[in-house]
């Protein structure tokens, strides 16, 4: 671990500049890939990734060079071409940085079970070719796959004021899927996959419920085939955790990125339908909802103790009791607005510059079992597992879909439904919210898919939640 | 003639065929950039820097087994091979570890492609300037992207390709400030500054336009016609996993009742997969020489898109497709309707200039819901009337491109990727725009 650390250092000490400024970061990345499909094991993928963002401020106005030349003069190369840019956008630039603190800390952070060792390569391939072995002989049983996905990450943060911060990570990504088809319509089940991943060592695969899940997830594929079409109608909704960081992400997270308030995704991911006023001052959601931003739960992907910027990350309610109290915004989001945020600039690799991400962003726990939850429900749906996704670039009107609906009639599970979608407004959606669940309905999920920036980033965040009951929302099937 | 990048490359190459021990096939694939990323915020930049960057993808093939790894490359040669042994040596550990891959399928032609256009690139302090002469009033947000960008291959077959290419992609929207915007593009390989600035001005134009009252609509069947950038949405929709020949035989592809002749879209719809001429290359991550492919011919599900995995797994004749089986340069045959023609044809509706954030409802039944964003009209009798608030749409493909098609436009336009995840990307699309009879808003 940090075995590059002190050469790093090194080199780091030899470089020279004329910035007031300046900061490296170094991130190495290895990634292993492994599926099953069909009982046909795929062919392994591997990546070795390595370089370093050298960042400028002169003058106040900070630009940036990535480069995979680790070497002195690469390093004092990369470094003066981020001045030669930072004094060719001067007179151009938006804005004058002079006067914004910078991190001196020092510190290093390590995911949980990160020594551990793991099952080797053929080990994993076997677990994964048992689990496809195990889908059932159905002619109607199209596609499966199962996948176990590696990701080791080790950065280190140097700057001229004296920081060093460095991360050690490891992320696993276990995954399921199954897809039956008539033909004519198709219905698929999955497990993890994109909605999970977690930082640590084998028991993610244990947690997320790989091992042995095959012959469940084909007979709900099964069933999905058989089932009627999702009613249209106002509906109270109950979303499973599965679903419900789907639904954080899109209508919480991305609206409070102060970035996009600000208004520099404009051209991409979009905007926001909060303003800056609104913080301190509007009703989000309904009083059970509350919102933290938690670098704490040591197993979430995006638990960390300092951002790539070097803030230091701790937990923050973002929304309490319904009323919207901070954005997520990073040190340079809160020096432009005066506002402030928590430890989320970040960046998908050492060729990207860090900018205003999710990272956890959870729904703390109510009161009530998943059994009082159904209870309560008069003429409800039960919505699990997202397979759809697509909202506005104010982050307002939604529309998701789900891969598994079950009716609820007088408190009680009825029949399963195929192609659940429902739709709404984020600024009404959440002042629904009428029942929350307890830590028995609390899980620990994520995505290794988050999407956004110019240039574009891809990055894990992660989302833990309870299950939720949402009154009279608008839901609708499909046209198969 | 060759250049610095691909001196590195073939050197890669010349390294791995000496490292290469008897039995052992290899690939290998190679991208690089070195790009400038400056993004504009009210007209000022309010991020810029420069990324350098190149990695090679090496497959090793023995004895019915193979394995891939992909490693960074750097500017130092003997770093480089140091990082290609290690690779080597990762994958011939693998190897026997793995169960005979019965999918496997090389290209064992020695084909050669070789592609280099490197006009001069953009002067970015004249870009800078031309910013802030022309802009400089407007509250314009995006990126500027510039930069060489290659890509290799080489195999122990002697098959080699090279493509390398100076471009430049600036990518702006206009905002009033009402809210309202307008989405413009500027991208090629040579650049005028004549040009930049008429496409400003165009925009410019269409701002006014904005600075109208708000229309807000009702959810509802509406005529509407969809300019080449919406069309590229739901074009964009079809490449994920539309034409793929896995997708189509598993179930997951969202025009598999138009493959299997279920359904079927209007005569005026042909897709295809139009390499030739587009400024992706010409050769697959995969190794084979792409080919144009004819999609959807006259309303009906024609070929696939096939890579050689799927070429053995389907029994079906592999046509340079890569493992992903999107296509890179989607092309729409053009219609009959005149660009002036417009507005008039389409009476009273809406017109569409950009669709976002498209996913699909239902998806064997290709019903796909998303959003206007970016200079969305109501007109009345041929005349625009004012900007109308974002609403979302939900709607079969069957639809919009079947029953409700009224017509394409004669004119296309060639749109190139704006996407820079992981790097700059190479696909692009040429499309015309449709007029639609009834296009289903539900929100």
């Amino acid at each position: 671990m940090f075995d590059s650390s002190a050469l790093l250092r090194q080199r780091f000490a030899a470089l020279r500049s004329k910035a007031e400024l300046f900061s490296l970061r170094h991130v190495k990345q290895s990634h292993q890939s492994l599926s099953v499909r069909r009982n046909v094991a795929e062919p392994p993928f591997f990546s070795q990734d390595e370089g370093a963002m050298l960042t400028v401020r002169l003058n106040g106005v900070e630009a940036y060079a990535a480069t995979a030349d680790l070497s002195q003069s690469g390093l004092q190369r990369a470094l003066e071409h981020a001045e030669a840019l930072a004094r060719q956008i001067t007179g151009h630039h938006l804005l004058d940085l002079r006067d914004q603190p910078v991190p001196s800390t020092r510190h290093d952070h390590i995911s949980p079970n990160f020594d551990q060792s793991l099952p080797n390569l053929a080990d994993c391939l076997e677990l994964l070719a048992t689990e496809s072995a195990s889908v059932p002989k159905d002619e109607r049983l199209v596609d499966w796959q199962a996948s176990l996905g590696m990701t080791l990450v080790e950065q280190t943060y140097l700057n001229s004021a004296g920081a060093e911060l460095r991360n050690a990570q490891r992320f696993i990504f276990p995954g399921l899927g199954v897809t039956a088809s008539d033909g004519r319509d198709s219905q698929s089940r999955s497990l993890g996959r994109e909605n999970f991943g977690q930082q640590g060592g084998f028991e993610v695969v244990q947690r997320c419920g790989l091992v042995g899940a095959a012959r469940r997830i084909a007979d709900e594929a099964l069933q999905l085939l058989l089932a009627p079409n999702t009613p249209s109608g106002a509906r109270d909704l109950l979303l499973m955790p599965d679903q419900m960081m789907l639904q954080i992400h899109e209508s919480i997270g991305h609206p409070l990125e102060m970035d996009r308030i600000l208004g520099d995704e404009r051209n991409y991911a979009g905007t926001s339908f909060v303003k800056p006023s609104d913080f301190g001052q509007l009703q989000y959601g309904s009083p059970l909802l509350n919102v933290t931003f938690d670098p704490t739960i040591d197993e979430e992907l995006a638990s960390y103790s300092f951002d790539d910027d070097g803030t230091a990350a701790s937990k923050q309610f973002l929304i309490r009791e319904g009323k919207l109290l901070r954005p997520l915004g990073g040190a340079l989001s809160q020096f432009r607005s005066g506002l402030d945020g928590v430890a989320n600039s970040r960046a998908c690799g050492w060729n990207r510059a860090p900018i205003d991400r999710m990272a956890n962003l959870n729904i703390e726990p109510g009161d009530q079992s998943l059994e009082q939850l159904i209870k309560g429900i008069e003429h409800g749906i039960l919505m699990r597992t997202n397979r759809s996704w697509s909202i506005d670039d104010a982050r307002n009107k939604f529309q998701f879909g789900c891969e598994w609906g079950q009716l609820i009639e007088h408190g009680e599970l009825k029949g399963v439904v195929k192609n659940p979608n429902y739709r709404g407004i984020s600024a009404q959606f959440w002042r629904n919210l009428s029942a929350v669940g307890d830590s028995s309905t609390f899980q620990v999920l994520g995505t290794p898919n988050c999407g956004k920036g110019e240039p574009n980033q891809v990055i894990r965040v992660g989302h833990a939640s309870p299950a939720c009951v949402f009154r009279q929302i608008d839901v609708f099937g499909g046209d198969a | 003639m060759s250049t610095p990048y691909q001196e590195r490359f073939e050197a890669l190459v010349s390294a791995l065929r000496e490292a290469l021990h008897p039995g052992e096939q290899f690939t290998l694939g190679y991208n690089a950039e070195q790009s400038r990323f400056v993004r504009f915020n009210h007209a000022k930049v309010r991020q810029a820097g420069e990324v350098a960057q190149a990695s090679a993808q090496l497959r090793l093939i023995r004895e019915g087994r193979q394995a891939e790894q992909q490693f960074t490359l750097g500017d130092d040669a003997q770093l480089d091979r140091q990082r290609l042994q290690d690779a080597l040596k990762q994958l011939r550990q693998t190897l026997p570890l793995l169960p005979l891959d019965p999918y496997l399928k090389l290209d064992e032609s020695a084909w050669h492609s070789h592609s280099v256009q490197d006009p001069t690139l953009p002067d970015f302090s004249e870009v800078l300037t031309l910013v802030e002469q022309q802009a400089g009033d407007l509250d314009l947000v995006g990126i500027y992207a510039a930069g060489p960008i290659c890509r290799g291959f080489a195999s122990s077959f002697r098959a080699f390709g090279w493509h390398q290419a100076n471009s430049f992609n600036f990518d702006w929207s206009l905002f009033h400030t009402n809210g309202q915007a307008v989405k413009a593009n500027y991208a090629g390989q040579v650049w005028s500054g004549e040009d930049f600035s008429a496409r400003l001005q165009l925009a410019r134009e269409q701002l006014e336009y904005l600075g109208r009252p708000t229309i807000t609509l009702k959810p509802g069947s509406y005529r509407a016609y969809l300019a080449p950038a919406a069309m590229d949405e739901i074009a964009g929709m079809l490449a994920w996993g539309g034409f793929s020949a896995q997708a189509l035989a598993t179930g997951n592809s969202p025009l598999q009742r138009l493959y299997t002749g279920d359904d079927k879209l209007d005569p005026r719809v042909s897709f295809s997969e139009q390499v030739s001429g587009s400024l992706s290359p010409a050769f697959s991550s995969e190794g084979s020489p792409r080919k144009d492919v004819a999609l959807i011919v006259e309303g009906r599900g024609h070929a696939r898109l096939v890579s050689p995995r799927s070429a053995v797994e389907f029994d079906l004749p592999g046509n340079g497709a890569d493992s992903y089986e999107a296509p890179c340069a989607l092309s729409l045959a053009p219609g009959e309707l005149a660009s002036a023609d417009i507005l008039a044809r389409l009476d009273t509706g809406l017109y569409i200039s950009n669709l976002w954030y498209l996913n699909y409802s239902d998806l064997p039944a290709a019903r796909m819901t998303g959003l206007t964003r970016f200079a969305t009209f109501w007109v009345e009798n041929g005349q625009i009337q004012g900007p109308v608030s974002t609403m979302r749409f939900d709607d079969s493909l069957y639809n919009l491109l079947g029953k409700q098609l009224e017509e394409l436009t004669r004119d296309r336009e060639l749109i190139l990727s704006t996407s820079t995840y992981g790097q700059r990307q190479t696909g692009s699309s040429h499309l015309p725009g449709a007029l639609v009879r009834g296009l289903t808003l539900t929100l």
